[in-house]
């Protein structure tokens, strides 16, 4: 893919008209071939490799899920299902659960401090840490349940559909290390063309309910997955049928917005006043930074 | 692999039993998905439990652990029950026509010749019909003696009911297994058997491939693009250590070392250096002389001659067995001093720890080489519950040597598809670390200098060794490698005097090895592959040779035979030589020679009038369905694990000696320890998570995230049976000790009818221990039965019986 010089085109608590160029900027995707995904996790080692983070070494809770789901250290999981299916026999479902990159974010929707989650023109949803104060709304925003509150840093975290790497023309850390080209990026328009292709195989394999997901109720997603079971997508551990942006955050973005915006501020202000008495907060370095917020 | 893994694209069934692909061999397994995606082939998975390979599969057939042989038995009577085979490939490629001596037999499980006291079979009466020198065939296949007839007749009994009553398969998933099996008879069909140490870690590891040997060849599919059986090597360079004879049977390039009865040079030779049993057939193995004197002549140089019988006295003369298990025992008896442990962790991969840590315990010394702190070298240290010794009555002394790992140092590995690659060191290893041909040569220089100072026993055979390294205290890789690919040592002519090979240059292959001495090869095998234009393991050149996009990079590394990608590659044609398949040519007929888009296996001008059959490395020139080679029989029969849930053999309910395969070794104190089923009532199987890799990769912190703590998995039903919820502390136990894990209560496994009785299964992951960042473990391995395949001895790990119950 050719090095673009990536744009912002919207971002968090800021009314702004996208630059004329960005409509020229090709919107990219990833697609995971869940008929492809052998589930072996390579997606989310050289996830933590590349992006330097470290979960805490767990216990098995009996799943072959670990850790057992998304974290502030953990912007990618393998989540495993079992199912029986309708000859009698077993699917054993395995989906790469990360944030879905959507063409209509909830989390920037909802997130309350400027500029610290930026929609990109090529359709990658990311955190600006320097400006995330933390509050947490992101989270509640995300039809996907996806951004986690960092215990030692208190800023919110997730997949950035590795914005550095694709900036720079180069795929995303998981799809390079995906072996079987389950996982895979690139133009939208390409990876929807591809998965159309795989969904023609799947058909011809008895899978005639096969579909893509690239749910619309958040305008599309820029990750992508063909679902061999189309029809059941819940079944993928809990992937929404129909995701939409949850009803308060409209109702934050309307007439509780100027309210909200007074209460943290006043909370941004005592914080201010906390630390000019008490200082700098002490974080625990064995803090287990994986907890979900 | 006969084939490569490239070649798996080309296939249109890809079938998966006695290993997990998705799981142990990731990174190959996308030539599967490409194998579905781009020439739209089905999946199947038989295995006893449904896996991250059943996860992408087509079709998902359940297995009881050890009954491999049945299904397969219940395949081959259904190709031949439903004239499912390829008929112009079987008549003229295997040995189905060779009448077989009247007087063998089978009866009551028992092949002819069975000695119970020895449990071997004197092998007699296994023997072709011979006439003029030559083994006797009827073409029509008609002969009751004739081994088409008798593979018949053997199999003639796995009939699906009893196939299905032994492996716990439905016999309605049977059927469907071997309808899609059968349908690759069709010429231009082909399909490819993955298979790994699911296979192998049985009693009866070896005739689980020889079975499926028969039916690709009833099929018609070795030698063919998208065929072939094929071996996923369980680590990197497991094929390498194979070919180069780390273990004691062979030396290099699989040529079988000399034993007592090998009292003379020309007594080794003459029983190694095979005549043809058919007219005109390669007969390959008449060249051992050639490969043998060249082995010596890298080794001893100017003191292998022909006047010394190439030195041939040097070697030792096997007395008795010394296969791993053999070894480990003999310690347990005290019969040995010391042992080196280099890039090995007996304690957790040769089977039941107790009996290794006592064998180890009675050492007088031990020495470690390796880039991590293994259980082995801990094994005198209490770990608690983890590994409960008490230090204080094990006097062993424990070196540990810190080598380097394969990125910290230059060398070749030898991928499962036979390929030889060069890399390239990395890294520098950590703190005093040293390579491992470092550790070697300084203990090899220092014991050969002792040697010339104090003398000692017969010491030439260690003094007289060709150390001629540029550093002889740290030779280079690419030195040892041009050793073992083997040089001209005088000129070499041809019949007019032509010098076709200049004294002192490297050899273009094992073609120009030469029995007089002319010649130094350290593996013929591997003969070629550093030539005079180089390293040829270092080439990365991916283009494909061949013309319709099967995938034949004869310039990616150098593969043994004769940079041969696709072993048995002239079956690929038919008689006449035209390929079975036009879309998918490895081999024709040009006209004046063999071309294609592979290295013929075959005289490259040996006309197909002449019918010099494809399988040149047997003195039949064809494949071979009656093996008399095998410990067990000349047809693999079913024979239950030594720790079996059954009363019985179904297939010979009454004949107790017949339970379990009545050749394999079984020693002393070890028969003891088996299980009984009354005590130990549940089928459990060991095998690898993808997660991790071995003992090692719990050191590392990444795979330990991904896969932190030891569990076991079970079926819901067994599950409740014993009161156990997924996520439980339970504990698992054998005849010979026990282990306490989480346990993952599944549906991807289930209880199975077999023999009139309800079958469970404990699955159990090898991977963790006492070492390393996960949860701290007990090995595996403390439950696993000391006894192994009676060809290979490898250990029976993944068939046994345990208890378990919630801790």
């Amino acid at each position: 893919m050719a090095i673009q010089a990536l744009q912002v085109v919207a971002q968090s608590a800021t009314t702004m008209t996208p630059p004329a160029s960005a409509a020229k900027t090709v919107h990219v995707a990833k697609l995971i071939d869940i008929s492809s995904c052998i589930g072996c996790k390579a997606c989310q080692v050289a996830c933590m490799e590349w992006n330097e983070t470290r979960p805490v070494i767990g216990d098995t809770d009996g799943t072959y899920d670990n850790p057992v789901e998304l974290g502030a250290n953990a912007w990618t999981v393998m989540k495993f299902n079992e199912i029986e299916n309708a000859q009698g026999g077993i699917d054993w479902l395995i989906r790469k659960d990360g944030c879905m990159h959507c063409e209509d974010p909830g989390c920037l929707k909802a997130c309350p401090s400027p500029g610290a989650i930026v929609k990109l023109d090529n359709g990658i949803v990311d955190f600006n840490s320097d400006k995330c104060i933390g509050c947490g709304y992101c989270v509640a925003g995300c039809p996907f349940d996806v951004p986690r509150i960092s215990q030692t840093t208190n800023k919110a975290t997730k997949c950035t559909l590795c914005s550095d790497r694709v900036s720079v023309g180069q795929e995303p850390a998981c799809v390079k290390a995906c072996p079987t080209q389950a996982l895979t990026f690139g133009p939208k328009d390409d990876r929807i063309k591809y998965a159309n292709e795989r969904i023609k195989d799947l058909n011809g394999r008895g899978y005639d309910k096969a579909s893509l997901y690239n749910p619309q109720g958040v305008g599309g997603t820029h990750v992508m997955y063909v679902l061999p079971h189309g029809d059941k997508p819940t079944a993928y551990n809990g992937l929404p049928a129909d995701p939409k942006i949850s009803s308060t955050v409209g109702l934050w973005k309307g007439i509780m917005k100027p309210i909200a915006l007074l209460t943290m501020a006043a909370t941004v202000f005592a914080g201010v006043i906390h630390y000019a008495i008490k200082g700098p907060d002490t974080v625990d370095e064995d803090h287990d930074d994986s907890k979900k917020s | 692999m006969t084939n490569h893994w490239v070649d798996i694209k080309n296939a249109d069934l890809v079938l998966i039993m006695g290993g997990n692909a998705a799981e142990a061999h990731p990174c190959g397994f996308k030539w599967v998905i490409k194998a579905k995606a781009q020439r739209g082939a089905k999946l199947v998975v038989v295995d006893p439990r449904f896996t991250r390979s059943a996860a992408v599969a087509d079709y998902y057939a359940p297995i009881r652990v050890g009954a491999d042989i049945a299904f397969l038995g219940g395949v081959i009577n259904y190709l031949l029950a439903n004239d499912k085979i390829h008929h112009e490939y079987v008549k003229h490629y295997t040995n189905s026509a060779f009448l077989i001596n009247p007087d063998y037999g089978f009866k009551d499980g028992l092949f002819t010749g069975y000695d119970e006291a020895k449990r071997s079979y004197a092998k007699g009466t296994w023997t072709y019909q011979m006439e003029d020198g030559f083994a006797k065939v009827d073409p029509t296949l008609q002969d009751p003696n004739s081994v088409f007839q008798l593979m018949k007749k053997h199999y003639s009994r796995y009939t699906p009911e009893l196939v299905s009553s032994i492996t716990g398969t439905p016999q309605d998933q049977f059927l469907k297994v071997c309808e899609m099996i059968a349908a690759t008879s069709a010429a231009n069909k082909t399909m490819t058997i993955l298979y790994a140490l699911g296979w192998t870690q049985h009693s009866v590891g070896s005739e689980n491939i020889r079975t499926m040997a028969i039916i690709q060849l009833l099929l018609g599919n070795m030698g063919m693009a998208g065929g072939g059986v094929n071996a996923l090597r369980g680590h990197a360079n497991v094929q390498g250590i194979t070919d180069q004879c780390l273990y004691s049977e062979v030396l290099p390039g699989y040529l079988s070392s000399p034993a007592d009865a090998d009292a003379t040079y020309e007594q080794y030779k003459a029983a190694r250096t095979p005549k043809a049993l058919r007219p005109g057939q390669m007969n390959f193995p008449q060249n051992f002389p050639k490969w043998f004197n060249s082995l010596m002549k890298a080794w001893y140089g100017e003191h292998a001659t022909t006047e010394t019988n190439f030195a041939y006295d040097y070697l030792p003369k096997r007395d008795a067995p010394y296969d791993i298990m053999q070894i480990f025992d003999n310690m347990h008896q005290g019969k040995m001093s010391g042992f080196i442990s280099s890039g090995f962790n007996p304690l957790a991969a040769i089977s039941s720890k107790h009996k290794i840590s006592a064998a180890l315990a009675k050492l007088k010394y031990l020495v470690i080489v390796d880039p991590l702190a293994t259980e082995t070298s801990e094994f005198w240290k209490n770990y608690g519950e983890f590994n409960n010794v008490d230090a204080s009555k094990i006097q062993t002394e424990v070196f540990r040597l810190p080598g380097t790992c394969f990125a910290e140092q230059d060398g070749s590995f030898t991928n499962s598809s036979r390929v030889i690659q060069w890399h390239w060191k990395a890294a520098d290893g950590p703190g005093e670390s040293k390579s491992d041909q470092e550790i070697m040569a300084a203990l090899f220089t220092r014991l050969r200098d002792m040697y010339k100072k104090d003398g000692g026993a017969y010491s030439d055979p260690i003094l007289n060794l060709t150390w001629n390294y540029t550093n002889p205290l740290d030779p280079d890789a690419g030195e040892i490698n041009k050793e073992i690919s083997g040089k001209a040592l005088v000129d070499l002519k041809d019949a007019a005097g032509t010098v076709l090979v200049p004294a002192g240059e490297q050899l273009a292959g094992f073609a120009q090895l030469v029995e007089n001495g002319g010649t130094a090869c350290g593996n013929w095998i591997y003969s070629g592959m550093w030539n005079k234009a180089g390293n040829l393991t270092a080439r990365r050149d991916p283009t494909d040779a061949s013309e319709n996009g099967i995938g034949q990079s004869l310039n990616w590394g150098f593969a043994w035979p004769a940079n041969r990608r696709i072993l048995y590659n002239r079956a690929s044609a038919d008689i006449n030589g035209k390929p079975w398949d036009e879309t998918r040519t490895v081999l024709k007929w040009m006209g004046d020679k063999w071309g294609g888009s592979d290295v013929p296996d075959m005289r490259p001008n040996a006309k197909p009038e002449e019918n010099v059959m494809p399988f040149i490395m047997t003195q039949e020139g064809v494949g071979r369905i009656f093996a008399p080679q095998m410990a067990e029989g000349p047809f693999p029969e079913h024979y239950e694990p030594f720790e079996t849930p059954l009363a019985r053999n179904p297939m010979h309910p009454n004949n107790p000696k017949a339970t379990s395969n009545p050749a394999s070794r079984v020693y002393k104190g070890d028969m003891e320890v088996f299980g009984n089923r009354k005590d130990y009532p549940f089928a459990a199987t060991t095998y690898r998570l993808v997660e991790h890799f071995h003992y090692w990769s719990k050191h590392s912190d990444l795979n330990a995230i991904v896969q932190p703590e030891m569990f076991v998995e079970i079926s819901r039903e067994l599950a409740k049976m014993r009161g156990i919820a997924s996520g439980d502390r339970v504990k698992v136990s054998s005849a010979r000790g026990h282990v306490h894990a989480k346990a993952m209560v599944t549906m991807r496994l289930k209880g199975m009818k077999v023999d009139g009785q309800t079958i469970y299964h404990v699955g159990i992951p090898i991977h963790f221990g006492f070492k390393g960042l996960t949860k701290p473990a007990q090995l595996a391995n403390s439950l696993t039965p000391y006894v192994g395949d009676a060809n290979s001895q490898t250990p029976e790990f993944k068939a046994f019986l345990v208890n378990i119950e919630k801790a």
